[in-house]
């Protein structure tokens, strides 16, 4: 353990330091009014000066007497592969409709674990999509088209 | 008797066969994902809040609450049965819970949660019942000066009970803030941070950020190391305790549900703190100590009791105040404000069926759940059977068909990938995803609140130390600080949340 020093401290605080920061550049461009009456500008940027500030004392800490956290792995190909899907389905539900989005979304995410064999992510994909269908357009009545316009329907 | 009229015409309404059958499916749903380890209540309201937009007002809040306070039950029989504790409050419940079950006596063990648990929600919602409409009254009193110092206090107030670092606490609550900031401008309807982007200007819909921190990044942390559960129980049997058991447990249950009702109040984890205070009170005044750890009945009708006492009163302040004392808490104020009733004192006086219904349908929810619990046991034994590789692809697919069918926007999708991968990182770092959430869905109140405030006050921020309502919180808050910063208190409180685990 030498100097404490810890990464999980320092990320976290870079991370507070960089959107305190970066809101309270935005702030600036707004009117920040006066006390009596406060502009749209004013708020943001005092709370983004704080989350900053409190961004930079956790650096400072983590520098010094960091918690010891033990950060792990990330799982690279579940990031990778649950945002593609979840991008995938608000990219595409409009216009490929609820069924091929649902089946192809729930497709990509089997394959998020390492272990998936093919058959299963299969299966699994073509139970949820018709469970989905049947609850949520069945069931609740969502207005949501089935097959989407990019179809030719 | 007002109480008693109130309470009639709450069950009433709660009574109705609709609002039974909801109150139904959602402690079903509620027992089921505290079983489920892997998705919490959090992210299971979040993506069903969509769903109810198009119920009653007063059906919607029913089934909410119920996936809430049904969740706090199913956690407790993952926790004795496979010491695999589904929700936070539950983690004490495994000590001696486990234990038991691993003595063989698992069926005393569930059977003492379920009653001690049902005790303790029939006397909190009378607590409800009987604290709830006082205190509306004085906060009708509230001025924009008390509410700005009432919210704050309760976001400071809910670091000194997360675990983790009070200095990383408070910043996620305050980064909540500043994203609460994200849309329209209250007073001069200025668009702030939208990028010029028209989705943006209603704001980040607090549903993304719940179901991105608590869904998404929930998974992403299981998906780390995959491991296969394996949920080998045996056929629970002897479920009713002996007349010793009956015997010890009177007295847990009933300081457990005194503790619960108290402490439920707290904003931010009353739940977590009430289970934990009444596990190491019954093993301080208990005879027979050395049996703590070691398959104390005490060690699991007390903190059971503790907690579901504490998960009906933290109904308290978000019923009277409009302010939520739990991440789901402030989803329904989601659903309050959808429905357009704004929570808060209000409340009480304008809709009152809407009010004592809910209130009503707690007791009912209580009934249902030990009737759910006990006889079909071996049905939740069964689901933790269900494999992850069918459960996380489930969550993520029904995250974005309910996310989506919030408003019919994209954007709301994308915002769940965003939220998901900052709450995943945030969370690896140390820090809890519950402070955010809170501090999103309150800022823009204390933010209105604020400069309303000043506004009245003529630009003079003393407005704030000169009201004693205000002063009094202010300065309360600034104890909570201090408390929770200061190393000695904090090293007891971490003492609290740690022992034994």
């Amino acid at each position: 353990m030498e100097h404490r020093r810890s990464f999980p401290d320092v990320l976290a605080g870079g991370i507070f330091v960089l959107i305190g920061g970066a809101f309270v550049v935005g702030s600036l461009g707004y009117e920040l009014g006066t006390p009596l009456r406060m502009g749209p500008g004013a708020f943001p940027l005092l709370v983004g000066a704080l989350v900053a500030a409190l961004g930079l004392a956790i650096v400072v800490k983590g520098l010094v007497a960091g918690e010891m956290i033990d950060f792990g792995t990330i799982p690279w190909r579940a990031v990778a592969v649950i945002t593609l899907a979840l991008m995938f389905f608000g990219f595409t539900v409009r216009g490929l409709g609820f069924v091929p989005t649902s089946a192809v979304t729930a497709l990509l995410t089997t394959l998020a674990s390492k272990h998936v064999r093919p058959l299963t992510a299969v299966v699994v994909a073509a139970g949820l999509t018709v469970a989905s269908t049947l609850i949520f357009v069945v069931g609740l009545q969502l207005r949501i088209p089935l097959w989407g316009p990019w179809l030719g329907f | 008797m007002d109480l008693l009229e109130n309470l009639a015409l709450g069950l009433s309404t709660a009574l109705l066969l609709q609002n039974v059958l909801w109150c139904f499916v959602g402690v079903l749903l509620g027992t089921m994902v505290g079983v489920l380890p892997g998705i919490g209540p959090t992210a299971t309201v979040a993506m069903l809040l969509p769903i109810t937009f198009s119920f009653e007002p007063v059906t919607a809040l029913i089934m909410l609450a119920g996936i809430y306070y049904g969740a706090q039950y199913g956690g407790s029989t993952t926790a004795i049965l496979i010491n695999l504790p589904g929700e936070s409050s539950a983690a004490v419940t495994a000590l001696d819970g486990h234990e038991m079950a691993r003595q063989g006596r698992a069926g005393a063990a569930l059977a003492t949660a379920a009653i001690g648990s049902f005790i303790a929600g029939t006397v909190a919602t009378v607590v409800l019942a009987v604290a709830a409409p006082p205190l509306a009254r004085v906060a009708l009193q509230f001025g924009p000066a008390e509410y700005f110092a009432l919210v704050l206090f309760g976001l400071i107030v809910s670091i000194a009970l997360a675990r983790g670092t009070a200095l990383k606490a408070l910043a996620m609550i305050f980064l909540g803030v500043l994203l609460g900031t994200v849309g329209q401008d209250i007073y001069t309807g200025t668009p702030r941070f939208t990028f010029d982007q028209r989705e943006l200007y209603g704001g980040i819909d607090f549903v993304s950020v719940a179901v991105g921190m608590f869904g998404v990044a929930e998974i992403l942390r299981n998906l780390e190391n995959e491991q296969t559960r394996t949920a080998i129980v045996d056929k629970v049997r002897n479920l009713w305790p002996t007349r010793e058991d009956r015997r010890r447990i009177v007295a847990p249950i009933l300081r457990g549900t005194g503790l619960g009702a108290a402490l439920g109040v707290l904003p931010g984890g009353g739940h977590v703190l009430a289970s934990f205070t009444s596990y190491a009170v019954e093993k301080r005044i208990s005879k027979r100590p050395q049996e703590f750890g070691h398959g104390a009945i005490e060690g699991v009708a007390g903190p059971e009791s503790a907690n579901n006492a504490a998960a009906q009163t933290s109904f308290i302040p978000l019923l009277t105040l409009g302010l939520p004392a739990h991440p789901v808490m402030a989803l329904m104020i989601g659903a309050f404000i959808v429905h357009g009733i704004t929570p808060g004192p209000n409340v009480i006086t304008d809709e009152p069926a809407l009010f004592w219904g809910l209130i009503a349908s707690m007791w009912i929810g209580n009934v249902l759940l030990v009737l759910l619990n006990l006889p079909l046991i071996g049905m939740w034994v069964r689901m933790l059977r269900i494999p992850y590789q069918v459960l996380f692809p489930m969550i993520i697919l029904f995250a974005s068909i309910g996310t989506y069918s919030l408003g019919f926007n994209a954007y709301d999708v994308y915002a769940i990938v965003l939220f998901g991968l900052l709450g995943y990182i945030l969370i690896k770092c140390g820090c809890e995803p519950a402070p955010l959430l809170l501090g999103f869905v309150l800022g823009p109140l204390l933010e209105e609140n604020l400069r309303r405030a000043l506004i009245i006050s003529r630009g003079d921020a003393t407005v704030f130390l000169t009201r004693p309502i205000s002063a009094v919180l202010l300065a309360l808050s600034v104890a909570a600080l201090a408390l929770s910063v200061l190393p000695a208190i904090r090293k007891r409180r971490e003492q609290v949340f740690t022992e034994d685990e």
